[in-house]
């Protein structure tokens, strides 16, 4: 059980973003967290990387409370993909070589080739690729930290159909590879497509 | 004083044909900012009696090195007060800026007065912790509020950052640094074009008092270099000083709102 949230609730400024949420994300395939805008689902997965913290109850990693981990080496244990696309500046490599500074090329170009991503980008500025491929790269650097569960915060909701589609197979070998995959979408076909468990939110509460 | 700057009142009135030529162009080129003019110059000359009244005072031959001292600890205050005025919205930006404005000074006069290149009086000290402080302020404030803006627009970039095990000083690194680079880097420049672009204040002011040009030069130097030091010092303390408040112990960036500041 990598990821257990035990009452937690997380203060908004109307209303509880999360409020007393117990839920238990399981540990291999892929768990996709669902609910309409406001649900609470963005905030489920910042508190599984401790980008934010809960102001009521615990949130557990394989049993121990984030709160008393070395968070640096849980955010790498835990990594994270965004949904809009952040890149860095510079080249791919460079943007890479943030989250693995010792890094070869060699392996570099494994990462891409695991992403679907062409060698040749490797030194492209990162802001001339698609919007696809920018997802990918940010995968790819967030893999590159080795984590072993995934957050996902809808990451194919700027994105084309195709460039969808090339996202979820990568999201599916992941998990095949034995990375937990915790997903939000807002999308229920895509829930439907890769889900093994779900975790459904209403307005900061879980949804029976 | 002599003939070259003793101007008496005529030659001050005369000074205000130029207040009205630019009233009369802003009037005629329909900029609406006449009144702007007027009042802002009015309110110069109220504020510059008052100090001037203050300033007799405070470094008069016979007046205390203590009322001096006041003096720059009050321009200390206003300075922190300033910058916190600008952005409110960073956590704890007071005492940051009051820390940063204090060792901006305690660095420039004890270079400037420590070192003997002023002699420690009132006459000296007020003017030179001014011209410090006043300089400091300004980029103070520039610092403050581009770490503020960068920081609501850059969130983003920080936190995936942050979510891949940088630390938060690490995350911030190339926002910090671009922040100290905007904020120098007019300094730089006003050094770059001392003497060719422009003549500065104290210098113009020492010439016309009849004080030889190169030692009125040697004077503007010593001052140029103690406010770029200054500037240095004043961004570097407030930018790092206040990167510490927006981020939590566990390496979390903290959520930037008006009340927290405020309080």
């Amino acid at each position: 059980m990598p990821l257990q949230f035990d009452h937690v609730t997380v203060h908004g400024a109307q209303r509880p973003r999360l409020s007393d949420v117990t839920e238990t994300v399981p540990g291999k395939g892929i768990t996709a967290i669902t609910g309409p805008s406001g649900a609470g689902k963005s905030t489920l997965l910042r508190l599984g990387n401790r980008l934010i913290a809960p102001d009521e109850g615990t949130v557990r990693y394989r049993g121990t409370d984030l709160a008393t981990l070395d968070v640096l080496q849980h955010r790498r244990r835990v990594g994270m993909v965004f949904q809009r696309p952040v890149v860095f500046a510079g080249t791919v490599r460079d943007n890479l070589r943030v989250a693995a500074p010792q890094a070869t090329d060699a392996e570099l170009q494994q990462l891409l080739d695991r992403c679907e991503l062409h060698e040749d980008v490797l030194d492209r500025d990162a802001d001339t690729l698609s919007g696809g491929e920018q997802q990918r790269a940010c995968l790819a650097r967030t893999l590159a930290t080795h984590p072993e569960t995934l957050l996902m915060d809808e990451p194919t909701s700027a994105l084309d159909a195709q460039a969808t589609h090339a996202l979820e197979r990568l999201i599916r070998q992941e998990a095949e590879r034995g990375v937990a995959v915790v997903l939000v979408s807002h999308d229920p076909a895509q829930v439907d497509r890769l889900a093994d468990a779900r975790i459904a939110l209403d307005r900061g509460h879980t949804r029976s | 004083m002599d003939g070259t700057t003793d101007i008496g009142w005529v030659g001050f009135a005369l000074s205000l044909t130029a207040v009205a030529l630019a009233a009369g162009a802003s009037w005629r080129l329909g900029l609406r900012l006449q009144r702007d003019i007027l009042e802002s110059s009015a309110r110069a000359l109220v504020q510059m009696l008052i100090a001037a009244a203050a300033l007799g005072l405070v470094i008069g031959d016979d007046a205390p090195i203590a009322l001096s001292w006041l003096w720059v600890a009050g321009i200390v205050l206003y300075a922190a007060n300033a910058v916190r005025r600008r952005a409110p919205e960073l956590p704890g930006i007071f005492p940051v800026a009051l820390a940063s404005t204090t060792g901006t000074a305690a660095v420039g006069l004890g270079i400037a007065f420590g070192a003997g290149i002023f002699p420690v009086e009132g006459k000296t000290l007020v003017p030179v912790s001014a011209m410090l402080v006043g300089n400091a302020l300004k980029s103070g404030v520039v610092a403050a509020t581009l770490l503020r803006d960068d920081l609501a627009t850059q969130r983003d970039q920080i936190e995936a950052r942050l979510a891949l095990g940088l630390p938060s000083q690490e995350a911030a690194k190339p926002l910090t640094r671009r922040i100290l680079r905007t904020s120098i880097s007019p300094q730089i420049e006003n050094i770059r074009g001392l003497g060719i672009v422009f003549l500065p204040g104290a210098m113009t002011g020492l010439i016309l008092a009849g004080v030889d040009p190169l030692d009125a030069v040697l004077v503007q130097l010593a001052l140029m270099y103690l406010i770029l030091g200054a500037v240095v010092v004043t961004t570097t303390l407030t930018v790092l000083g206040a990167r510490r408040r927006v981020f939590s112990s566990d390496h979390r960036l903290l959520p930037m709102a008006r009340s927290v500041s405020d309080e």
